[in-house]
């Protein structure tokens, strides 16, 4: 281990007060998710990814990971920013005027850590395959991540993607999907519901596992066994349980905080519940 | 210069909602879709009533796309809400081939199109939607201008049959059209006659032109403004008709200047009246974050831009 998960516990709450001061400043973005995911994406980059913050776009011998679900940039872009691509105070512009943190993540403004532009669902896990075959094709052993939605798999390309991976065996390949129950119109069984989605995945020849993304030290587990199951012919998937809002009570578990902006009070109730443990921006 | 007063500001998209709710009313035939952005699409209405006549596909739009041309074949009405880039180009071939070439009367109904969604940025904010629509044969193109014309547009197009694409927006602007008009689908709606420079605006566009058509009364130069609300059809009669008199031409949309509404004007000019033309639209580039009012001056949309379009169009007068 490169931190202890009582380290990693507190630079998930950095996380967190980033990604609501973000959302407040601008009043937009979307906070449910963003917190939902700030324990993966700490365990991800502070632990798991092989990769270098001097942002190299082909990425020879690094691990690569993309994200689908690009409406939660806040807490992927105050990751990057807290694990080295870029300056944390660059986090103050987030969605303004001649800004590289753009509402959905993108090449466009050169922002390192980024790939490819996400932000219209359902297209990432296609173009994570891509670049696992690529990396197959250069003999580099290193791995590619992706995450998408739970509500985001109703996009019928995911679907594509889930038949293509198993086969043509690309097994260094970690997708995982951020299985938090809800999406804009309100829980994903009352919108459209997944139905099984462990026996979808398996049935299409993924290696299912599931984890609790909200559980530190189960979550870090969950990505090293995954690293685990690479290279035996199978793409791995990561089911992972999250809560919407989770770290703050008010948001916790609810739709109604997919794509909202806290007030001024919310604001200050919200990140009283979250300890500043390496400085706000 | 007509003097043009409003007294409140108001969302296109919830002209829509309105015009939906309307739809619903009198038509049992109308069926609204949606995927997944109810809330977004204004549609809240419509489902508290018509309940057994929503469809929610969720976040699947292409899928949506084939249930409504699917829904047309024993005579309903489908209106299908999402954002205009999901509403295009997301799903442009199932559009092309299960609604456009196979004649379906399906209503594609775009809310957040152009620049003024603001910090969501350019995945979001297509700039391509016009051109793409337009070019499918039989497809007619609607972008309204305020809230009472985008709700008199949604029930134009319940009672006319074929495939339409209805554009409209996010931001809240001037309704300043009155409240019981009577939308006719392909024909330009005079908003000032004047002599000096033909002004044609389209959606958002035209209260800037209004706007600019005053600051252009002041510098001494009469505006004739022209909304064209229905790009496709063209009114060409009303357009050539007004060039004839005044000798050159602006066109102001929030599209890209590849492809939008002033590509069709001068599609006219050049083979009926060739007459100077300014475009007033985003110079062949994507959008990006921040709040609207900030993106339509850095992308030069503007009314300063369009005063500045007129006058330089002017010196080049036939
Ligand atoms: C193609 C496409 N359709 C619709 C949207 C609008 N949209 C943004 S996020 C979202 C809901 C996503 O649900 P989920 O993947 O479960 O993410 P969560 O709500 O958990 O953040 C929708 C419909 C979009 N961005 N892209």
């Amino acid at each position: 281990m490169k931190h202890t998960i009582s380290d990693l516990e507190d630079i998930a709450s950095q996380v967190r007060r980033d990604c609501l001061r973000m959302v407040h400043a601008v009043q937009s973005g979307h906070p449910g998710a963003s917190l939902g995911c700030a324990d993966f994406f700490t365990a991800l980059y502070f632990e798991v990814l092989n990769h270098n913050p001097e942002f190299k776009m082909e990425g020879v011998g690094e691990d690569l990971f993309f994200l689908s679900n690009g409406h939660i940039s806040p807490v992927w872009y105050s990751v990057l920013a807290r694990s080295g691509y870029f300056e944390v105070s660059e986090l103050k512009t987030f969605r303004k005027l001649d800004s590289r943190l753009q509402g959905h993540p993108t090449t466009h403004e050169g922002l390192p850590g980024v790939r490819i532009a996400s932000g219209s669902l359902g297209q990432g896990l296609s173009v994570a395959i891509g670049a696992a075959l690529g990396k197959k094709l250069d003999g580099d052993k290193s791995l590619v991540y992706a995450l998408m939605g739970d509500g985001e798999l109703q996009e019928g390309q995911n679907w594509e993607a889930l038949m293509f991976a198993p086969f043509h065996k690309v097994d260094n390949l970690i997708a995982s999907v951020d299985y938090n129950g809800q999406q804009i119109d309100g829980p994903t069984e009352k919108v459209l519901s997944l139905e099984n989605l462990q026996a979808k995945f398996e049935s299409f020849g993924w290696h299912v596992i599931t984890s609790d993304g909200n559980d530190m030290a189960e979550i870090v587990k969950a990505l090293h066994y995954a690293k685990s199951l690479t290279g035996k012919g199978k793409p791995i998937l990561n089911l992972m349980s999250t809560q919407m809002g989770y770290g703050v009570d008010f948001m916790v578990g609810t739709h109604k905080w997919h794509g909202s902006a806290p007030s001024n009070e919310q604001l200050e109730t919200a990140l009283g519940q979250l300890k500043e443990t390496a400085g706000d921006y | 210069m007509k003097k043009y007063t409003y007294t409140e500001k108001k969302d296109t998209r919830s002209g829509f909602g309105a015009g939906l709710h309307e739809a619903g009313k009198r038509n049992e035939n109308v069926v609204a879709l949606c995927a997944d952005l109810v809330g977004s699409l204004k549609m809240d209405a419509f489902i508290k009533d018509f309940p057994e006549r929503f469809v929610q596909v969720g976040i699947a739009e292409a899928n949506m796309m084939g249930i409504a041309a699917g829904l047309t074949i024993s005579g309903k009405i489908p209106f299908t809400g999402t954002f205009a880039n999901f509403s295009t180009g997301r799903v442009y071939d199932q559009i092309r081939q299960s609604i456009a070439y196979s004649g379906k009367n399906v209503k594609i109904c775009a809310s957040h199109a152009g620049l003024t969604l603001g910090e969501d940025g350019a995945t979001h904010q297509i700039l391509e939607d016009i051109g793409l629509m337009k070019m499918l044969p039989g497809m007619v193109v609607i972008n309204p201008c305020d809230y009472n014309q985008t709700k008199a547009a949604t029930l134009a197009i319940m009672d006319n049959e074929g495939p339409v694409y209805l554009r409209f927006g996010r931001p809240v602007i001037p309704v300043f059209t009155p409240e019981d008009q009577k939308f006719e689908i392909g024909k330009a709606w005079m908003v000032n006659e004047g002599t000096d420079v033909t002004i044609i605006a389209t959606g958002h566009m035209v209260w800037r032109a209004i706007e600019a058509g005053e600051q252009l009364a002041e510098l001494g130069i009469d505006a004739e403004i022209i909304n064209i609300h229905t790009i496709k059809p063209l009114d060409e009669e009303a357009i050539l008709k007004s060039v004839k008199k005044t000798g050159c031409v602006v066109t102001c949309e929030e599209h890209n200047k590849f492809g939008g509404l002033g590509e069709s004007v001068a599609r006219l000019l050049t083979t009926e009246y060739l007459a100077a033309q300014e475009f007033v639209a985003v110079n062949d580039s994507f959008g990006e974050s921040a709040t609207p009012d900030q993106l339509m001056t850095k992308y030069k949309l503007d009314p300063d831009d369009i005063v500045a379009a007129a006058q330089k169009v002017i010196k080049r007068k036939r």
